[in-house]
């Protein structure tokens, strides 16, 4: 069940460049709160910026909520300023979760730069559910990989200053043509180039796979109506990433 | 104890809040957040024959104080609202209004006309300002004949409030309100989104798939009020202001310069709470000022200059 609550932040640190750790006191969030959710956070409280931004939920730790972010302009930028006792706005959780209690053994996690963001929870959650897990973490250079609270990591950079020379999907193609892996199910999140090139990937080696997507809304909660992604099938041409996702099985949507 | 209902057309709001349309869905999806029962009234999506897809993305911009929206008035249809939406809206303690959009005069009709069939809806609200469809919308409400028109031919077929949507993308929309006033209708909205445009300076591309949009949010609340003050020099039905309301102050304001009655939209994005806080803070000003009715404020603009002044500079 969704909630609104003003919240205390308990902890903010810059753990990779330009990637920030910020945790928030909430009981009742990481009670209802299932690994893929959102939360969306008034960074403000003036209308500068207006509306809330939408994070999904990184780690949950007792009481508290853990968020994984960089700095992309206003909003993420006021939130990175926040000092343990500020007080912030939260709506959630929000959105659909993974389904990651699909009937499959190893969870193959593939993340590019803060896109590795929801991974954490999810790692926490297989984990208890016995699956193996794989992590393959991307970004463009090493001082931005935020390698935190996951299993089995492969490390890519497009530069190749830490792990393998390119894209995290390449690293995951040439992983999967080196190992069996029982059972497999992919988790993705990232920018949209990867997305799709994960899409294929698992098209091509026939994976069933989860994506976890970004879309521009100004609610969050299905009122705007603002943040469509297109859908592969069914009679109507869009789903809502706000409420019908944020994660998606990768065949039943367009990335744009 | 402070009076804080009005009524249209018989029809009584419990206070002078209402939801704006489509920014509060058919209400359901707020219902673990607020208690809807403490509006005023809830104005539903855009209600058009068929379902409407919508517009492809991107359709929000975040701008300075406000937000660009090119929805294109996506909806699940008048049938589907029907048996899925209105049912919810049925058990609810507040007035619904429907708010119609549709592509001819004739949908209009038709849409209304299968509505008056249903139990649960208390009124109607006319869309005919849409900035962001092809068919219909704008091309309606900046026509003041055709929007005059449908007024016409909506006014027989029912004896609910029939409020008129108005667009401030025209010269003087005090013409279009008094031409609905003639026509039949019993309260105008002013207004609805203004047109606007954002642009990406890095790809050199319009930041909305459909190049313009609609701006709402308090950015817009300054022209809001002005058109507001404007329509209540003109006509005589309530006037539901509509604008950028964030906070009890705004919806005074509103009230102030002649709105009967305020609906919050974009402020429903941010805290769908929103409304009911403003309603209950209309009250507690009442209160705290002495007024016996939250109507009092209405219209209780002091002003030094002459309105003939003044329209000469509108």
């Amino acid at each position: 069940m969704m909630l609104q609550r003003i919240v205390p932040v308990t902890f903010r640190e810059e753990i990779a460049e330009n990637v920030f750790v910020l945790r928030f006191e909430c009981n009742e969030i990481v009670c209802s709160a299932s690994p893929g959710q959102f939360v969306n956070i008034r960074c403000g409280d003036a209308c500068l910026p207006l509306l809330r931004r939408p994070f999904s939920i990184s780690r949950v730790l007792g009481d508290e909520v853990e968020l994984l972010f960089n700095v992309v302009g206003q909003g993420t930028r006021m939130l990175a300023g926040k000092r343990v006792g500020d007080s912030l706005d939260v709506l959630g959780p929000l959105g659909l979760p993974f389904n990651f209690g699909a009937d499959f053994k190893t969870g193959l996690i593939v993340a590019g730069g803060v896109g590795v963001a929801p991974f954490p929870f999810l790692t926490s959650v297989l984990r208890k559910k016995g699956k193996r897990i794989v992590t393959f973490l991307g970004a463009r250079t090493a001082s931005q990989l935020a390698p935190t609270h996951l299993d089995d990591i492969h490390l890519a950079t497009d530069d190749g200053t830490k792990g393998y020379h390119g894209t995290v999907v390449d690293l995951l193609r040439s992983y999967l043509d080196q190992h069996r892996v029982e059972s497999p199910r992919l988790f993705g999140c990232g920018p949209t180039n990867m997305l799709k090139a994960l899409t294929n990937v698992a098209q091509e080696m026939n994976i069933e796979c989860e994506l976890s997507l970004e879309g521009d809304m100004a609610c969050g909660i299905g009122l705007c109506q603002g943040c469509p992604v297109e859908r592969t099938k069914g009679e109507r041409k869009y789903a809502l990433v706000c409420v019908e996702g944020p994660t998606f099985n990768s065949k039943d949507i367009l990335i744009p | 104890m402070v009076k804080e209902s009005f009524s249209i057309r018989g029809v009584e709001f419990k206070n002078r809040v209402l939801a704006a349309s489509g920014t509060f869905g058919y209400g359901d999806e707020v219902k673990d957040l607020v208690d809807v029962n403490r509006l005023g009234g809830i104005c539903t999506k855009s209600l058009s024959w068929k379902p409407r897809e919508g517009n492809p993305p991107r359709r929000i911009v975040e701008t300075p104080s406000g937000m660009l929206n090119s929805i294109g008035l996506a909806n699940v249809g008048v049938h589907h609202f029907i048996n899925e939406k209105l049912p919810y809206l049925r058990t609810l303690d507040t007035t619904i209004i429907a708010n119609i959009a549709a592509s001819s005069v004739q949908e209009y009709c038709d849409v209304l006309s299968l509505l008056e069939q249903q139990e649960g809806i208390h009124g109607y609200e006319i869309n005919v300002s849409c900035p962001n469809v092809t068919e219909g919308g704008l091309n309606f409400g900046t026509d003041c004949s055709k929007t005059e028109e449908i007024t016409v031919r909506l006014r027989p077929l029912t004896n609910k409030p029939l409020i008129i949507k108005l667009t401030p993308n025209v010269t003087h929309i005090s013409e279009f309100a008094r031409a609905v006033e003639d026509a039949g209708a019993d309260a105008v909205s002013v207004i609805n989104t203004l047109i606007g445009m954002a642009v990406d300076i890095r790809t050199k591309k319009p930041r909305l798939s459909t190049v313009t949009g609609g701006l709402s949010g308090p950015a817009i609340k300054p022209i809001a009020l002005a058109k507001v003050y404007e329509v209540a020099q003109s006509v005589h039905i309530p006037i539901l202001g509509i604008g950028g309301i964030m906070t009890t102050e705004d919806a005074i304001e509103f009230l102030l310069v002649g709105a009967t009655a305020v609906q919050v939209g974009t402020a429903n994005f941010i805290d769908p709470t929103a409304g009911v806080k403003i309603a209950e803070g209309l009250r507690a000003h009442a209160e705290q000022n002495g007024l016996q009715d939250v109507g009092q404020l209405v219209g209780a603009l002091e002003s030094h200059v002459a309105f003939s002044v003044i329209q000469s500079w509108l």
